[in-house]
């Protein structure tokens, strides 16, 4: 399901299987895990790469999973489990003492973007892979914390309006252009790992202080960090 | 004084007649009671294009009948009211459970701009009209939900200042500046054309219209929040 490497200073975090990496109870649990692993052993110069394998990144919530609970109340109840599991998920990559960096080895819709968004740095491919926030079409609400990550991360009106209100499976340079994504100029899956890692590489070469470089980090996102309940001080020695 | 109209999916809300469309009690009561209609007559696959005749879209608040109130204090009591009658029009955009475009025939000032701001996408020509804040030459403050507009609309700290702080006309640069999506229709008819052809590719989507305005309005808390809007809903998702 997903899988910690370390690797010199980068810790690599992957979800395996060639499926939709979809983020069910037990998934989410995992990945919850694996976080706070990378957190217990990080170092200065740790810096984190989330990838995936095959065509998706991930595709989001486990709507199958809510569904089977076999009435509208009961998948009603199944989603609102996952949105509020998820969401120590989030607090915890906004909270990681460490550089963050989403390399998408493909499609990131949903949850799979808020969780690409959670990081630091996102690297896509340019020749394959879509961002798509699908709740529109789906007919969902967005819950708060969705909401306020787009209004953090994403810097024009016009680019959050694509995002959220258009349906659009956006490709790799319309979210350059967009500021959605950092680099999308990457060739394959092997392409877009090569250059995290290479950036990964840079960052690590800093040796900043972790829990200064997380704390900086939150006090760019004080409102979303309000909404999952992370405070943005630290008591660190400079 | 405006219209609106139905074709097919798509509602058309017209600034009627070769005026600047300034906005007074009267103009301000009709456009929430076509608004009104128009959020009662939606369903899946509605979408709302606003326009207007002549040389202006709208030239923002009447003015004139602030000051024919003929003293300083009914002017400024007049014109009180005109702002805050027109925060449930801005409000009424943000909460309309369908897209909306306006198409920009010509001039946006002031509240004019704030009209066309409060639409989901807006499209002018490229020859003929500006957008215009024209509160800084006038000497008059930003009520707070313009400002809020503003801060939640356009991305940039640079292009805010441009917009508020620089008494500009802004043509085909408020593409660049991130306040338009598109500048580059010839005429009003082109304008309204290239919106009727957005509005279609939007209307195939048969969008739940009250999810579509949820997810609208959480995208700009801060402001929904002085609209006195709240985007809560209980839509039972498509699941």
């Amino acid at each position: 399901m997903c899988t910690l490497e370390k690797r010199g200073d980068l810790f690599l975090l992957t979800l395996t299987g060639d499926d939709e990496h979809r983020f069910h109870p037990d998934t989410i649990s995992s990945v919850l895990s694996l976080l706070e692993q990378a957190k217990s052993q990080s170092t200065r110069g740790s810096v984190l790469i989330t990838t995936a394998h095959g065509k998706f990144f991930s595709n989001g919530f486990d709507l199958a999973w809510a569904q089977a609970a076999g009435s509208q109340t009961g998948a009603v109840n199944r989603m609102h489990q996952m949105v509020e599991s998820f969401k120590p998920v989030i607090a915890a990559l906004f909270d990681l003492p460490m550089p963050t960096i989403a390399a998408l080895n493909g499609h990131a819709a949903a949850s799979g973007l808020m969780f690409a968004l959670s990081h630091d740095y996102v690297f896509m491919r340019n020749d394959r892979g879509v961002l798509y926030m699908s709740e529109v079409d789906l007919g969902l609400p967005l819950p708060d914390y969705f909401a306020a990550m787009f209004a953090a991360k994403i810097g024009t009106s016009i680019a959050r309006r694509e995002l959220l209100l258009s349906g659009k499976k956006i490709k790799g340079e319309e979210a350059v252009a967009l500021g959605i994504v950092d680099s999308a100029a990457h060739d394959s899956v092997e392409g877009v790992v090569d250059a995290t890692v290479s950036l990964g590489q840079s960052l690590a070469a800093k040796k900043w202080n972790g829990e200064v470089y997380a704390s900086i980090r939150k006090s760019l996102y004080p409102g979303l960090c309000a909404m999952l309940s992370l405070t943005a001080k630290i008591a660190a020695s400079p | 004084m405006c219209t609106l109209e139905k074709r097919g999916n798509l509602f058309l809300l017209t600034l009627t007649g070769d005026n600047e469309h300034r906005f007074n009690p009267d103009a301000i009561a009709t456009i929430l009671s076509l608004l009104g209609q128009a959020k009662s007559q939606a369903k899946r696959g509605s979408v709302l294009i606003t326009t207007g005749h002549g040389k202006f879209f709208s030239n923002g608040f009447d003015l004139a009948w602030a000051q024919a109130s003929g003293s300083l204090t009914g002017a400024a009591e007049r014109l009180h009211q005109m702002v805050e009658s027109f925060k449930p029009v801005v409000a009424a955009l943000l909460d309309l459970p369908m897209p909306t475009i306006a198409a920009l025939n010509g001039h946006a000032a002031a509240a004019g701009m704030m009209l066309a701001l409060s639409h989901d996408y807006i499209f002018m020509r490229k020859d003929r009209g500006v957008l215009y804040m024209s509160e800084v030459d006038i000497g008059l403050s930003m009520p707070d939900y313009f400002a809020a507009m503003v801060r939640s609309k356009i991305g940039t700290s640079a292009a805010r200042r441009e917009v508020l702080l620089s008494g500009k006309k802004i043509r085909g640069e408020a593409v660049a500046l991130g306040i338009v999506d598109s500048a580059a229709h010839d005429s009003a008819e082109g304008v309204v054309e290239a919106t009727v052809s957005l509005a279609e590719k939007l209307a195939a989507k048969k969008w739940n219209g009250d999810v579509y305005a949820s997810i609208r309005k959480s995208l700009y808390p801060e402001l929904c929040e002085i609209l006195g809007l709240k985007a809560t809903i209980f839509a039972t998702p498509k699941l």
